[in-house]
């Protein structure tokens, strides 16, 4: 499976001669996210849901509750699962099989996010120390690939997570499910040098590097990862940093 | 072990170094008889070993491309490297860790002249005590330069973090476990540019400011230990001409 297609020089040059001028192919300034919607609630049979689209980007995002064994080192404390499937509907070049490694990175960096940050208070999932606590699984399903899967995903994620509303689980006694914050991934690539949000998939095509990094609402960093082959300087990171942290609170308005 | 009281005492970690110091470190170059390039390293408690084999045909051929070899990279955890034995087999950890330290590497590493080819890079993790995955990297630098693989640089890498409100270099695995922050950073030392980033945790931006000097400061302490491993093997000494 891959992320990254094939790309002839004719568009690559295209789109690297653009950035050159601080423009882009679809005319977004660089500082611009396509257009964002957040849908919730549409899957009934799950305990949140949410469908995140940025521009043609959609990804849905299930939360269910299950009662499960916690872990030995927090005995008390709820459990948090990330999983993440690039099924072959949203894109040609995804193929069936095991999670491989881009669902894999994606899964584990939106679960940072969320992890991190403390989003959940996972210490309020208890039920009965060592033996029970309540398993929150985020499950997040590719539809429609057009690059910026991970800012998609995490934002879809934490949507759901903020659409649960008191779980109707046997057992349930909290009043209502314990989400806190609302962590925002924003991935900023880098062509030629020019740093842009939210990249398509032709410009993610075409990026030396890719850099995501998550804040909170206090505009702190709880999760950055950076892709992509190439390389950044200290000075890109931190301008990086000051694109995330402002495009953090547009996002974020989505989630009401 | 449970969690320690504190993390830091008198400006001092619990195994008494300041917060701007490393480890002790000990890379050794070309350690292994078969690979093409090898290396070992020693960070802390930590033992790890890299193995390089190519630029060689690459299998399966269908992953071969006519302009560029392909870099592959495996970071593997031994069953008996950590307190509860792990499972042996890649997991989701283990895979997300080979593509980040392949994408560390992919900047550095001329590619372009072995079209068709494949250059392997494989991590064993035999001892884990926090940052395994930066002391790989450094192991794995040594041995692509020990294979004769034409490179841009080495790769340098190391661990910050916050533990108890401080900016500390190159954590342990109790600093890891109960400390607020980890971000390891991998680093071109000539270029100083970043080739590998990762973080979880809690910093302001500040301190995510100090965290990166520090890291940076680091890595060119690696850097040195690096080349001196590869002069050991290769230059020659006055008493054997």
């Amino acid at each position: 499976m891959k992320m990254y297609e094939l790309v002839s020089t004719v568009k690559r040059d295209y789109i690297v001669d653009l950035a050159r001028q601080g423009k882009r192919t679809d005319a977004r300034a660089l500082d611009q996210y396509r257009e964002v919607s957040v849908e919730t609630g549409l899957i009934e049979n799950a305990q949140g849901s949410a469908l995140v689209k940025i521009g043609n980007t959609q990804v849905l995002a299930g939360v269910k509750i299950q009662r499960g064994e916690p872990f030995p080192d927090t005995p008390s404390s709820g459990v948090l699962m990330v999983n993440a499937e690039l099924r072959p509907i949203a894109s040609p070049t995804f193929e069936l099989g095991p999670p491989d490694e881009n669902s894999i990175e994606l899964a584990r960096v939106v679960d940072r996010g969320i992890r991190e940050s403390e989003a959940i208070d996972l210490d309020k999932l208890g039920i009965t120390p060592d033996e029970e606590v309540w398993m929150v699984y985020i499950d997040l399903h590719a539809l429609d690939y057009d690059g910026n899967l991970i800012d998609a995903a995490s934002l879809a994620a934490v949507a759901a997570l903020w659409n649960v509303k008191k779980p109707q689980v046997e057992g349930w006694t909290l009043d209502e499910f314990p989400v806190v914050k609302k962590p925002v991934a924003v991935t900023v690539a880098k062509i030629d040098g020019k740093l842009m949000v939210d990249p398509s998939l032709d410009e993610q095509n075409v990026m030396d590097a890719r850099l995501t990094i998550t804040t909170t609402e206090d505009d702190n960093i709880c999760a950055m990862q950076k892709g992509g082959i190439g390389y950044l300087t200290v000075e890109e990171i931190k301008a990086a940093y000051e694109l995330a942290r402002i495009k953090a609170a547009e996002l974020r308005k989505h989630l009401g | 072990m449970g969690k320690p009281e504190k993390l830091i005492v008198d400006g001092k970690r619990l195994d008494g170094r300041g917060p701007d110091e490393l480890r002790p470190l000990k890379i050794e170059a070309g350690v292994l008889k078969r690979a093409d390039g090898s290396a070992y390293v020693e960070l802390g408690k930590n033992k790890v070993l890299a193995a390089v084999y190519g630029p060689r045909e690459l299998h399966p051929r269908h992953l071969q491309q006519p302009d560029t070899a392909i870099l592959r990279c495996r970071y593997n955890m031994a069953p008996f490297s950590v307190d509860e034995r792990k499972r042996p087999g890649p997991d989701r950890r283990s895979v997300e860790i080979s593509k980040v330290i392949r994408e560390a590497f992919e900047p550095v590493v001329f590619t372009k002249l072995y079209p068709r080819s494949g250059i392997d890079v494989f991590i064993e993790v035999l001892q884990a005590d926090a940052g395994t995955r930066t002391a790989g990297i450094n192991a794995a630098a040594v041995a692509l330069a020990d294979a004769g693989v034409p490179m841009r640089d080495l790769v340098s890498s190391v661990a910050v973090g916050k533990v108890d409100d401080m900016i500390v270099l190159d954590l342990t695995k109790d600093e890891d476990n109960y400390g607020t922050t980890d971000m390891p950073i991998a680093m071109l030392p000539r270029k100083k540019v970043i080739t590998l980033l990762q973080m979880d945790g809690h910093f302001t931006p500040e301190e995510f400011e100090r965290a990166i000097e520090l890291a940076m400061k680091g890595c060119e302490q690696i850097y040195e230990a690096q080349k001196q491993a590869l002069k050991a093997k290769y230059s020659t000494k006055p008493e054997e001409e």
